[in-house]
């Protein structure tokens, strides 16, 4: 089992529900986001590109995060995803200088808080808040070992790329393009 | 009551005041026990672990399921899978509807103006039987005194219902929505005038079986009209082609095969180019044109110097584009879509411009086919009995003096202007009910409406949060929200007919009522009560529901219900026979209809006024986390997008040295200032001869904590109106700004 998710980019319109419906779904307090957009937007006006992206924690295979972590609040359960034990948590922050892609944030009850695939609709047979709300299907969660997932057919035929892909930390948030 | 001058009252002055809040009244609500009512016939909100229910955030009413949490509290919303309006995917204002119902800021209590004996006015806390009784009184009075047709509702949303029943009966037709003259009348009189069928909401694009999509300056993406967007993003997965025309490179723009960044205010003579490429390389499709529709040849002639050449002049789109594009079209025909739209009230020639839009895909035979346009289908239900509506004297379309004959909707901008006392008319209209509609910010001309307001007898607000048009009430009725009540059955038209029900996952929240039940309370004080027949909105609905072979019950475990299309006509059968409703039964490309009426039977392109030296088009629009100026303080949705901006190109930046982030203040071509700053957004995603903003911003009520202060008001600096002659429409984007970097000091010129 290797849980991963592919985004969309050809789709995604940043409208940004992910973000709300994670916040309803997992009760992150307004003002705080476990994912967010990011557009990036190239060239001079009219020859002009962007790009539109839905992110998150990239549930690494090489986890600096976890690594970092000195009282193993941070750790990985079965499918890749990598979560944080609120009440081993101490607040350190270690974990959000280890990650390179800012996915962790402080929650206002004093732990670092992320991103959890939403394991808990997972293990019910559910996608995630934010794919199951998507309004363009821009995306999708899966699990990699399986060849004839969704995702993993969707990584054999689209061009995809990863977010700092040099940090070596192989994530499986895929962005298709 | 005030009679000539209505301060502006800020509702959170109450207590300070020093007014006597009569906190008995508050107590001493017998009717507020009425509406608890004892475990009757049907269940109680609390008998659910998640309620169905339909979105209150936007127009498109997507229907869905509200969870509760373990305390019973509202916890989130999510689609219903049976729901073709979502098909069980919220958009982000869906998702963030919670908010509406968690906002503190939320009008608590009913409230009624007083003056003390310094003169000064303020609101003082009222019971909702001592309220309405203000409120039967007032209007009465001007029944009396004036007639019943000067009374008028402004009203957007499910609460128009109950209060449009109210008003009939009470005699006054004079019910009027900004979603019509603000926003997409244009595009339904030009329809009309061209198919005889206009576009309606949802509009049956055919989006996910299109081959191509135009949009013109239609942002789907940035606008969450939910199942077009979803339906782009399967045109995307399929292929199809996306053109975009638009000065500004929306979302939609960097999805499409063909971005056209016109010169605002030319669509018209792209459109009219686009119909010569058709015609002259024969594009179109030539079965459809001989079969269904008249005044091809009076079209051929009238487009035959329309060249891209011509529109190149004026468009500054190339020659080559146009006829490319054209040809992508006619390479798609029939399964193609140049896209109504839906806000269309630009230049004040709207009509005629979606005029050339129906043209166009009449040319390209979309309508009615697969891909390009399917006739939708609607449940039937039926409407209770009631006593006849008692006929009236005179509607809104009388104090139009014989103008804007083709408008099939009152015009909310039109009953505004009849209330200003004018020598040409004999009766103005003298009292508002206005619910869940902020007319300060929807109608354009903030001056013209602040003087009707002054000189009405007696206004009425329903609402749930304070919005800036209760701060003019004499009487503020506080509504409680889409999650807190019943409302009539959803049965807006799709491919398939379905209903939806809304009910309350929880009670109200305050001392707050339903639309419904103020409606009914207040037609009761008025001695109309035989116009709400049912006690409750639960019996309507269940008395309604059996007749069509259904029940509350069932409704209430399924949420929608899919109904059979009685025919299977989703799209007109090959080479079948069909009566259009127009004069003459054909799909009309030469309009009859508007020649009769002294307009041009077929659009023509005018040039319209261009920005001053130092001056940029004011271009506005939406976000797709807020809808207008309802969402603004939404503490969910304003999580996600807390104010607008302004986008400025970066060539313009330099020539005023502006940087990224920097405050400004706007002034239009009026010498009217925005109130508050707006940050600057240096992008170049905008042309050099516009600024764009996402209109709703800018509040200046204190009370609404969340919105007050942050960004420009669009609204404010719309001082310049292009009607429009056919249907009244309010071209709102002949508006040009300015920018100020400190802060305007003096009198505004005109505001």
């Amino acid at each position: 089992m290797r849980y991963a998710m592919a985004m969309d980019t050809a789709k995604c319109v940043g409208c940004s529900d992910c973000v709300v419906a994670c916040q309803t779904e997992n009760n992150v307090p307004i003002g705080f986001c476990r994912d967010w957009i990011v557009e990036n937007v190239e060239g001079t006006y009219p020859q002009l590109e962007m790009e539109i992206r839905s992110e998150r924690c990239n549930h690494c295979e090489n986890t600096p995060c976890v690594r970092t972590c000195p009282t193993g609040a941070s750790h990985v359960i079965e499918g890749g995803i990598v979560k944080v034990t609120h009440n081993e948590c101490i607040g350190c922050g270690a974990c959000i200088e280890a990650c390179p892609y800012d996915a962790r944030y402080f929650h206002p009850d004093g732990y670092v808080d992320k991103c959890t695939f939403c394991d808990h609709r997972v293990a019910e047979g559910l996608d995630t808040a934010c794919v199951s709300v998507c309004p363009t299907y821009s995306l999708t969660f899966g699990d990699l070992d399986d060849p004839q997932s969704p995702i993993s057919i969707l990584l054999r035929e689209r061009k995809w790329k990863t977010l700092v892909p040099e940090a070596g930390t192989k994530p499986q948030v895929y962005f298709l393009i | 009551m005030v009679k000539n001058r209505r301060d502006f009252i800020k509702i959170s002055a109450l207590g300070a005041t020093g007014v006597a809040i009569g906190s008995k009244y508050l107590f001493a609500d017998n009717t507020q026990q009425a509406q608890k009512s004892p475990k009757g016939p049907f269940k109680l909100p609390s008998d659910f672990k998640r309620t169905p229910t339909y979105c209150e955030v936007c127009f498109w009413k997507c229907a869905g399921w509200i969870y509760k949490n373990e305390k019973g509290d509202v916890q989130k919303i999510i689609g219903n899978d049976d729901d073709p309006n979502s098909n069980g995917r919220f958009c982000p204002r869906g998702t963030g509807g919670v908010g509406m119902y968690h906002d503190e800021d939320r009008l608590k209590t009913p409230l009624i103006r007083v003056t003390d004996k310094y003169g000064k006015q303020t609101y003082r806390k009222a019971s909702w039987d001592e309220a309405l009784g203000v409120v039967a009184k007032g209007l009465q009075k001007v029944i009396d005194e004036h007639g019943p047709e000067c009374l008028a509702l402004f009203t957007h949303g499910s609460g128009g219902k109950y209060f449009g029943n109210l008003l009939k009966a009470l005699g006054s037709h004079n019910i009027a929505a900004p979603s019509y003259a603000q926003c997409r009348g244009p595009r339904e009189v030009g329809f009309i005038a061209t198919f005889g069928d206009g576009l309606s909401s949802p509009e049956p694009t055919d989006i996910k079986n299109t081959d191509c999509l135009v949009l013109i300056g239609s942002h789907i993406g940035e606008n969450m009209h939910n199942g077009q967007v979803q339906e782009m993003s399967q045109a995307i997965d399929r292929g199809a082609t996306i053109i975009t025309v638009d000065p500004r490179y929306s979302t939609a723009a960097s999805k499409s095969k063909y971005w056209l960044p016109i010169k605002p205010s030319t669509d018209l003579a792209l459109l009219l180019a686009w119909m010569n490429v058709i015609i002259e390389e024969e594009l179109y499709d030539k079965e459809y044109v001989k079969k269904y529709t008249y005044g091809f040849d009076q079209l051929k002639e009238h487009v035959k110097g329309k060249t891209p050449e011509w529109a190149y002049g004026i468009t500054t789109i190339p020659p080559d584009v146009i006829r490319e594009t054209a040809r992508e079209m006619g390479k798609a025909s029939p399964a193609v879509i140049v896209h109504p739209g839906r806000h269309v009230t630009w230049y004040g020639d709207d009509t005629q411009r979606l005029r050339a839009v129906a043209i166009l895909n009449a040319l390209l035979g979309s309508w009615g086919r697969k891909g390009g346009f399917y006739k939708p289908d609607k449940a039937k239900l039926p409407s209770y009995p009631h006593p006849p509506y008692p006929e009236v004297e005179r509607s809104w379309r009388d104090a139009m003096g014989g103008k804007y004959a083709l408008a099939d909707l009152a015009l909310a901008n039109g009953v505004c202007d009849a209330t200003i006392p004018s020598v040409t008319r004999d009766c103005s209209i003298k009292a508002w009910i206005v619910n869940g509609t902020n007319l300060i910010e929807t109608l354009p001309d903030r001056r013209k409406t602040v003087e009707a307001i002054n000189n009405l007898e007696f206004i009425v607000v329903v609402d749930t949060m304070p919005m800036e048009i209760t701060g003019y009430a004499d009487v503020v009725l506080p509504e409680c929200t889409y999650i807190e009540r019943y409302d009539t059955i959803r049965a807006s038209q799709h491919r398939e007919p379905t209903i939806a029900l809304r009910m309350p996952a929880v009670e109200p929240k305050y001392n707050t009522k339903s639309a419904f039940w103020i409606a009914k309370h207040l037609a009761e004080k008025m001695g109309k009560g035989d116009y709400f027949p049912f006690k409750t909105l639960e019996e309507e609905l269940d008395w309604q529901l059996k007749k069509i072979g259904s029940s509350l019950e069932e409704m209430q475990r399924i949420g929608v219900k899919k109904l059979k299309r009685p025919y299977d006509d989703l799209y007109f059968a090959n080479g079948e026979d069909i009566e259009f409703y127009t004069n003459t039964g054909k799909i009309e490309l030469y309009s009859t209809s508007f020649e009769s009426y002294g307009f041009d039977p077929m659009p023509k392109y005018t040039a319209h006024p261009e920005p001053p030296e130092g001056f940029y088009r004011l271009i506005y629009g939406r976000a797709p986390m807020h809808t207008f100026t309802r969402t603004i303080n939404n503490p969910n949705l304003s999580d996600l997008m807390d104010t607008n901006v302004v986008w400025v190109n970066p060539k313009v930046a330099k020539t005023w040295g502006l940087e990224n982030g920097q405050e400004v203040w706007l002034k239009n071509q009026d010498g009217v200032f925005s109130e508050f700053a707006i940050k600057v957004r240096v992008t170049e995603r905008i042309r050099w001869d516009s600024v764009y903003m996402v209109h709703g911003f800018g509040h200046n009520r204190k009370e609404l904590s969340r919105a007050y202060g942050k960004g420009a008001s669009d609204s404010k600096l719309i001082t310049n109106v292009m009607m429009d002659p056919i249907m009244g429409g309010t071209g709102m984007r002949g508006n040009f700004v300015t920018f100020l970097t400190s802060k305007p000091v003096g009198k505004e010129v005109k505001s």
